[in-house]
Protein backbone atom coordinates (compact mmCIF):
# COMPACT_ATOMS: atom_id res chain seq x y z
CA UNK A 1 0.00 0.00 0.00
CA UNK A 2 1.18 3.48 -0.43
CA UNK A 3 1.29 6.29 1.12
CA UNK A 4 0.41 4.05 4.26
CA UNK A 5 0.43 5.10 7.79
CA UNK A 6 1.05 2.38 10.79
CA UNK A 7 -1.13 3.73 13.61
CA UNK A 8 -2.79 1.94 16.78
CA UNK A 9 -5.92 2.36 17.53
CA UNK A 10 -7.53 0.81 20.83
CA UNK A 11 -3.95 -1.18 21.44
CA UNK A 12 -4.22 -3.01 17.92
CA UNK A 13 -1.80 -1.96 14.90
CA UNK A 14 -3.59 -1.00 12.02
CA UNK A 15 -2.22 0.38 8.59
CA UNK A 16 -4.61 3.31 7.60
CA UNK A 17 -4.21 5.65 4.28
CA UNK A 18 -2.03 8.55 4.47
CA UNK A 19 -3.82 12.23 4.92
CA UNK A 20 -7.01 10.61 6.96
CA UNK A 21 -8.03 12.40 9.90
CA UNK A 22 -9.67 11.44 13.08
CA UNK A 23 -12.79 12.16 11.78
CA UNK A 24 -11.76 9.96 8.54
CA UNK A 25 -11.07 6.97 10.79
CA UNK A 26 -13.95 7.13 13.01
CA UNK A 27 -16.06 7.26 9.58
CA UNK A 28 -14.11 3.98 8.34
CA UNK A 29 -14.63 2.38 11.54
CA UNK A 30 -18.21 2.78 11.09
CA UNK A 31 -18.10 4.90 15.06
CA UNK A 32 -20.81 7.82 15.20
CA UNK A 33 -19.15 10.36 16.89
CA UNK A 34 -21.10 11.96 19.19
CA UNK A 35 -21.01 9.21 21.62
CA UNK A 36 -17.29 8.47 21.74
CA UNK A 37 -14.58 10.40 23.25
CA UNK A 38 -11.11 10.06 21.48
CA UNK A 39 -7.51 10.35 22.97
CA UNK A 40 -4.65 10.69 20.07
CA UNK A 41 -1.30 10.50 21.80
CA UNK A 42 -3.08 10.49 25.36
CA UNK A 43 -4.64 14.45 24.03
CA UNK A 44 -8.22 14.15 24.07
CA UNK A 45 -9.58 15.73 21.49
CA UNK A 46 -12.54 18.17 21.39
CA UNK A 47 -15.26 16.45 19.33
CA UNK A 48 -15.24 19.74 17.06
CA UNK A 49 -11.78 19.11 16.05
CA UNK A 50 -11.98 15.32 14.85
CA UNK A 51 -11.77 16.78 11.04
CA UNK A 52 -8.57 18.90 11.47
CA UNK A 53 -6.93 16.36 13.31
CA UNK A 54 -4.47 14.69 10.61
CA UNK A 55 -3.34 10.92 11.80
CA UNK A 56 0.59 10.28 10.97
CA UNK A 57 2.60 7.35 11.46
CA UNK A 58 3.17 6.31 14.87
CA UNK A 59 -0.29 7.62 16.51
CA UNK A 60 -1.83 5.79 19.24
CA UNK A 61 -5.20 6.61 18.85
CA UNK A 62 -7.45 5.60 21.61
CA UNK A 63 -11.61 5.51 21.27
CA UNK A 64 -13.98 5.12 24.00
CA UNK A 65 -17.34 4.75 24.63
CA UNK A 66 -19.88 3.86 27.44
CA UNK A 67 -20.73 0.25 28.67
CA UNK A 68 -22.71 -0.99 31.29
CA UNK A 69 -21.47 -0.55 34.58
CA UNK A 70 -21.94 -0.02 38.49
CA UNK A 71 -19.10 -0.53 40.77
CA UNK A 72 -15.68 -1.92 39.71
CA UNK B 1 -44.29 13.28 49.01
CA UNK B 2 -45.22 14.66 45.25
CA UNK B 3 -41.96 17.82 46.23
CA UNK B 4 -39.37 15.75 47.74
CA UNK B 5 -36.83 16.16 44.81
CA UNK B 6 -33.65 15.34 46.07
CA UNK B 7 -31.24 18.31 44.80
CA UNK B 8 -27.42 18.30 43.85
CA UNK B 9 -25.72 21.16 42.16
CA UNK B 10 -28.94 22.64 41.13
CA UNK B 11 -29.99 19.40 39.32
CA UNK B 12 -33.53 18.39 40.42
CA UNK B 13 -33.53 14.20 40.66
CA UNK B 14 -37.11 12.80 41.08
CA UNK B 15 -35.82 8.88 41.63
CA UNK B 16 -34.30 7.91 45.04
CA UNK B 17 -33.14 4.99 43.77
CA UNK B 18 -30.14 5.25 41.33
CA UNK B 19 -28.58 2.10 39.44
CA UNK B 20 -25.97 0.61 37.84
CA UNK B 21 -25.77 -0.95 34.03
CA UNK B 22 -23.44 -4.04 34.33
CA UNK B 23 -23.54 -7.10 35.06
CA UNK B 24 -27.02 -7.71 33.00
CA UNK B 25 -27.93 -10.69 30.29
CA UNK B 26 -28.45 -8.27 27.64
CA UNK B 27 -29.19 -4.84 26.86
CA UNK B 28 -33.30 -5.46 26.96
CA UNK B 29 -32.67 -6.57 30.14
CA UNK B 30 -31.31 -3.49 31.78
CA UNK B 31 -33.59 -1.77 29.82
CA UNK B 32 -36.15 -3.22 31.35
CA UNK B 33 -34.61 -3.56 34.92
CA UNK B 34 -34.15 0.00 34.67
CA UNK B 35 -37.77 0.95 33.57
CA UNK B 36 -38.69 -1.35 36.71
CA UNK B 37 -36.88 0.68 39.29
CA UNK B 38 -38.17 3.57 38.79
CA UNK B 39 -34.55 5.40 38.67
CA UNK B 40 -33.81 8.15 36.73
CA UNK B 41 -29.83 7.84 36.99
CA UNK B 42 -28.27 5.06 35.92
CA UNK B 43 -24.70 4.63 36.12
CA UNK B 44 -22.11 3.91 32.89
CA UNK B 45 -18.39 2.83 32.70
CA UNK B 46 -15.89 4.47 30.33
CA UNK B 47 -14.23 1.57 28.25
CA UNK B 48 -12.53 1.37 24.62
CA UNK B 49 -14.69 0.84 21.96
CA UNK B 50 -15.11 -2.46 20.15
CA UNK B 51 -13.27 -1.38 16.84
CA UNK B 52 -13.37 -5.11 15.36
CA UNK B 53 -17.51 -5.69 15.71
CA UNK B 54 -19.23 -2.95 15.19
CA UNK B 55 -22.76 -4.96 14.59
CA UNK B 56 -22.96 -5.00 18.90
CA UNK B 57 -25.15 -2.55 19.99
CA UNK B 58 -24.49 0.25 22.09
CA UNK B 59 -25.99 0.56 25.71
CA UNK B 60 -27.10 4.68 24.87
CA UNK B 61 -29.65 2.86 21.89
CA UNK B 62 -31.64 1.55 25.34
CA UNK B 63 -31.34 4.19 27.66
CA UNK B 64 -32.33 7.13 26.30
CA UNK B 65 -29.47 9.65 27.81
CA UNK B 66 -33.19 12.24 27.11
CA UNK B 67 -35.03 10.38 29.62
CA UNK B 68 -32.24 9.75 31.82
CA UNK B 69 -29.24 11.37 33.39
CA UNK B 70 -26.05 9.79 32.92
CA UNK B 71 -23.50 9.05 35.12
CA UNK B 72 -20.10 8.06 33.96
CA UNK B 73 -17.81 6.21 36.66
CA UNK B 74 -14.02 5.82 36.54
CA UNK B 75 -14.34 2.22 37.63
CA UNK B 76 -11.46 -0.05 37.91
CA UNK B 77 -9.28 3.43 38.50
CA UNK B 78 -7.13 2.99 40.95
CA UNK B 79 -4.92 5.40 40.57
CA UNK B 80 -5.45 9.19 41.16
CA UNK B 81 -4.00 9.72 37.29
CA UNK B 82 -6.25 7.10 35.79
CA UNK B 83 -9.05 8.35 37.52
CA UNK B 84 -9.01 11.66 36.27
CA UNK B 85 -8.28 10.75 32.72
CA UNK B 86 -10.90 8.55 32.69
CA UNK B 87 -12.98 11.49 34.17
CA UNK B 88 -11.79 13.93 31.30
CA UNK B 89 -12.76 11.09 28.58
CA UNK B 90 -16.24 10.62 30.32
CA UNK B 91 -16.77 14.42 30.08
CA UNK B 92 -15.75 13.71 26.33
CA UNK B 93 -17.53 11.61 25.46
CA UNK B 94 -21.18 12.45 26.89
CA UNK B 95 -22.25 15.75 27.49
CA UNK B 96 -22.26 16.71 31.18
CA UNK B 97 -19.75 17.46 33.97
CA UNK B 98 -20.87 14.92 36.12
CA UNK B 99 -18.40 12.12 37.53
CA UNK B 100 -18.86 9.47 39.89
CA UNK B 101 -15.35 9.27 40.75
CA UNK B 102 -13.96 5.61 42.30
CA UNK B 103 -9.92 5.44 43.18
CA UNK B 104 -9.55 1.92 44.17
CA UNK B 105 -7.60 0.62 46.79
CA UNK B 106 -7.21 -2.47 46.10
CA UNK B 107 -8.93 -5.65 44.04
CA UNK B 108 -10.16 -7.67 46.71
CA UNK B 109 -11.96 -5.34 48.83
CA UNK B 110 -12.50 -2.77 46.42
CA UNK B 111 -12.54 -0.43 49.18
CA UNK B 112 -11.99 3.57 48.03
CA UNK B 113 -8.37 4.86 48.20
CA UNK B 114 -9.29 7.92 50.16
CA UNK B 115 -6.42 9.59 50.04
CA UNK B 116 -5.98 9.10 46.02
CA UNK B 117 -9.94 10.33 46.50
CA UNK B 118 -9.81 13.97 47.44
CA UNK B 119 -6.24 14.37 45.35
CA UNK B 120 -8.48 13.34 42.16
CA UNK B 121 -11.17 15.09 43.49
CA UNK B 122 -9.26 18.22 44.55
CA UNK B 123 -7.88 17.98 40.47
CA UNK B 124 -10.98 17.50 38.64
CA UNK B 125 -13.34 20.03 40.59
CA UNK B 126 -10.60 22.85 39.60
CA UNK B 127 -11.58 21.76 36.09
CA UNK B 128 -15.45 22.13 36.57
CA UNK B 129 -16.36 18.86 37.25
CA UNK B 130 -19.14 17.57 39.79
CA UNK B 131 -17.71 14.66 41.67
CA UNK B 132 -19.79 12.64 43.27
CA UNK B 133 -17.24 10.83 44.83
CA UNK B 134 -17.60 6.82 46.12
CA UNK B 135 -16.24 7.00 49.37
CA UNK B 136 -15.69 4.61 52.75
CA UNK B 137 -18.31 4.98 55.39
CA UNK B 138 -15.65 6.67 57.36
CA UNK B 139 -17.32 10.34 58.38
CA UNK B 140 -13.65 12.72 58.47
CA UNK B 141 -12.93 11.63 55.19
CA UNK B 142 -16.79 12.06 54.19
CA UNK B 143 -16.42 15.75 56.05
CA UNK B 144 -12.95 16.49 53.53
CA UNK B 145 -14.75 15.65 50.65
CA UNK B 146 -17.29 18.15 51.17
CA UNK B 147 -15.20 20.72 52.40
CA UNK B 148 -13.32 21.01 49.09
CA UNK B 149 -16.62 21.09 46.86
CA UNK B 150 -18.07 18.16 46.67
CA UNK B 151 -22.08 18.68 46.03
CA UNK B 152 -22.83 14.80 47.72
CA UNK B 153 -20.95 11.95 48.86
CA UNK B 154 -21.52 8.20 48.36
CA UNK B 155 -20.70 6.43 51.54
CA UNK B 156 -20.26 2.51 51.11
CA UNK B 157 -22.54 0.25 52.51
CA UNK B 158 -20.75 -2.87 52.38
CA UNK B 159 -17.70 -4.23 49.41
CA UNK B 160 -18.92 -3.78 46.10
CA UNK B 161 -21.55 -6.21 45.25
CA UNK B 162 -20.87 -8.39 48.21
CA UNK B 163 -24.54 -7.87 49.35
CA UNK B 164 -23.84 -7.52 53.03
CA UNK B 165 -26.04 -4.82 53.67
CA UNK B 166 -25.08 -1.93 56.23
CA UNK B 167 -21.84 -3.13 57.69
CA UNK B 168 -21.67 -0.11 59.96
CA UNK B 169 -24.69 2.46 60.17
CA UNK B 170 -23.26 3.93 63.15
CA UNK B 171 -20.56 5.40 61.15
CA UNK B 172 -23.74 6.02 58.10
CA UNK B 173 -25.17 8.10 61.19
CA UNK B 174 -22.76 10.10 61.31
CA UNK B 175 -22.07 11.19 58.19
CA UNK B 176 -25.36 12.00 57.95
CA UNK B 177 -25.37 13.80 60.63
CA UNK B 178 -22.56 15.61 60.31
CA UNK B 179 -22.03 16.34 56.26
CA UNK B 180 -24.93 18.47 54.96
CA UNK B 181 -25.24 17.53 51.52
CA UNK B 182 -26.61 14.54 49.90
CA UNK B 183 -25.87 11.25 50.93
CA UNK B 184 -25.88 8.48 48.60
CA UNK B 185 -25.45 5.40 50.03
CA UNK B 186 -23.70 3.34 47.22
CA UNK B 187 -22.28 -0.24 46.79
CA UNK B 188 -23.02 -3.35 49.30
CA UNK B 189 -26.79 -3.21 49.48
CA UNK B 190 -27.81 -7.12 48.87
CA UNK B 191 -32.30 -7.10 49.14
CA UNK B 192 -34.77 -4.75 49.63
CA UNK B 193 -34.31 -4.33 53.47
CA UNK B 194 -30.81 -2.98 53.03
CA UNK B 195 -32.06 0.33 50.89
CA UNK B 196 -35.14 0.56 53.36
CA UNK B 197 -32.74 0.26 56.32
CA UNK B 198 -30.09 2.89 54.68
CA UNK B 199 -33.13 4.98 53.72
CA UNK B 200 -34.91 5.18 57.47
CA UNK B 201 -31.91 6.26 58.79
CA UNK B 202 -31.90 9.49 56.34
CA UNK B 203 -29.50 8.77 53.24
CA UNK B 204 -30.92 10.91 50.30
CA UNK B 205 -30.62 8.32 47.94
CA UNK B 206 -29.51 4.53 47.59
CA UNK B 207 -27.28 3.39 44.49
CA UNK B 208 -27.00 -0.46 43.41
CA UNK B 209 -26.10 -2.23 40.56
CA UNK B 210 -25.49 -5.46 41.82
CA UNK B 211 -28.59 -6.88 44.14
CA UNK B 212 -30.76 -5.94 41.38
CA UNK B 213 -28.53 -7.66 37.94
CA UNK B 214 -27.24 -10.55 40.19
CA UNK B 215 -30.81 -11.56 41.45
CA UNK B 216 -32.86 -14.56 40.66
CA UNK B 217 -35.18 -12.48 38.71
CA UNK B 218 -33.89 -9.05 38.25
CA UNK B 219 -36.92 -7.13 37.19
CA UNK B 220 -38.76 -8.11 40.34
CA UNK B 221 -35.66 -7.13 42.54
CA UNK B 222 -35.85 -3.44 40.51
CA UNK B 223 -39.35 -2.89 41.47
CA UNK B 224 -38.65 -4.52 45.34
CA UNK B 225 -36.12 -2.01 45.27
CA UNK B 226 -38.31 0.95 44.06
CA UNK B 227 -40.58 0.22 47.00
CA UNK B 228 -37.95 -0.33 49.80
CA UNK B 229 -36.47 3.19 48.86
CA UNK B 230 -40.12 4.50 48.77
CA UNK B 231 -40.97 2.97 51.96
CA UNK B 232 -37.72 3.95 54.02
CA UNK B 233 -38.08 7.38 52.97
CA UNK B 234 -41.63 7.60 53.93
CA UNK B 235 -40.43 6.45 57.39
CA UNK B 236 -37.67 8.42 57.77
CA UNK B 237 -39.81 11.51 57.28
CA UNK B 238 -42.96 10.39 58.97
CA UNK B 239 -40.45 9.75 62.20
CA UNK B 240 -40.28 6.33 63.81
CA UNK B 241 -41.70 5.56 67.65
CA UNK B 242 -38.56 5.59 70.17
CA UNK B 243 -37.35 2.40 71.29
CA UNK B 244 -38.55 0.99 74.79
CA UNK B 245 -37.39 -1.99 76.77
CA UNK B 246 -40.85 -2.67 78.05
CA UNK B 247 -44.62 -2.82 76.43
CA UNK B 248 -47.05 -0.06 76.37
CA UNK B 249 -50.50 -1.35 75.78
CA UNK B 250 -52.16 0.46 72.43
CA UNK B 251 -55.68 -0.09 73.93
CA UNK B 252 -57.19 1.49 76.67
CA UNK B 253 -57.75 0.15 79.78
CA UNK B 254 -60.88 2.14 80.60
CA UNK B 255 -64.06 0.14 79.73
CA UNK B 256 -62.50 -3.17 80.64
CA UNK B 257 -64.77 -5.56 83.33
Amino acid sequence: MQDAIHIHVNGQARTWRSGATVADLLQDLDIRTERVAVELNLEILDRATFDQRPLKDGDRVEILGFIGGGSF
Amino acid sequence: MADDRLIIAGREFKSRLWVGTGKYKDFVETQKAIEASGADVVTVAVRRVNITDRSKDNLLDYIDPKKYTILPNTAGCYTVEDAVRYSRLARAAGLSDLVKLEVLGDEKTLFPDTAGLIEAAKILIKEGFIVLPYTNDDPIVAKKLVDIGCPAVMPLAAPIGSGLGIRNPYNLKIIMETVKVPIIVDAGVGTASDAALAMEYGADAVLMNTAIAGAQDPLAMAEAMKYAVHAGRLAYKAGRIPRKLYATASSPIEGML
